[in-house]
């Protein structure tokens, strides 16, 4: 039994210890987020330099995030990956169509209210959510 | 493709969680091989076949082929 073990930690450990690294980062970006929105108006009145000060954290945080994101990715399983990619394939599909499509909306006066790019973050955290369940249960 | 995994397993008393332990994939991947859902790569064939001591051909078939 503990023949390939020399070449490789436990394998469900490092998946673990690199999906709380990524949540870290996730939770770090949207509070650089937070930042970077409501501090100008909240915290220091729209002052030149914090504003650009928060935009730039954010961006770091974000681009941290991305790396982490990516080193998550490359640690899991092939199926993992494949399951990872499939969801994250059908995400971008889904965001493309269904944001240009929302866009549109306003400018041919469907809707009178501007479309908000928030709402397109919250359908795609969803769709990638959904793609990841179907395909863990596809793989179950 | 078809294979034998499963039996190699048994002959071997592992659990599915041991042998994913053994492969460094999750218990998942190996469940998913072994009911034929999902093809492993040829680099994870090639660990199943240094683990189990047999050659690639002897643990994975082709379906047309057979």
């Amino acid at each position: 039994m503990d023949k390939l073990k020399a070449d490789s930690n436990d394998f469900a450990t490092n998946i673990k210890k690199s999906s709380v690294r990524n949540l870290y980062w996730s939770v770090a970006w949207v509070a650089s987020i937070a930042l970077a929105a409501f501090g100008p108006r909240l915290i220091w009145d729209f002052a030149t330099l914090p504003t650009i000060l928060g935009v730039l954290i954010s961006l770091g945080v974000g681009f941290g995030m991305i790396v982490s994101t990516n080193r998550y990715i490359q640690g899991l399983d092939e199926l993992g990956q494949k399951i990872f990619l499939d969801a994250a394939a059908f995400t971008l599909g889904v965001g493309l169509v269904c944001g240009l499509s929302y866009e549109l909306l306003e400018d041919i006066r469907l809707i009178s209210f501007e479309p908000e790019i928030g709402h397109l973050i919250i359908l795609m955290g969803l769709t990638f959510m959904a793609g990841m369940i179907a395909g863990h249960r596809k793989y179950r | 493709m078809k294979n034998r995994f499963k039996v190699l397993r048994a002959e071997q008393d592992w659990t599915q969680a041991q042998l994913a332990h053994e492969l460094q994939v999750s218990r998942q991947t190996v469940n998913a091989i072994e009911t034929g859902k999902f093809d492993p790569s040829l680099k994870l064939a090639f660990r199943a076949a240094r683990l189990f001591e047999l050659g690639i051909e002897d643990i994975f078939q082709d379906e047309a082929a057979s």
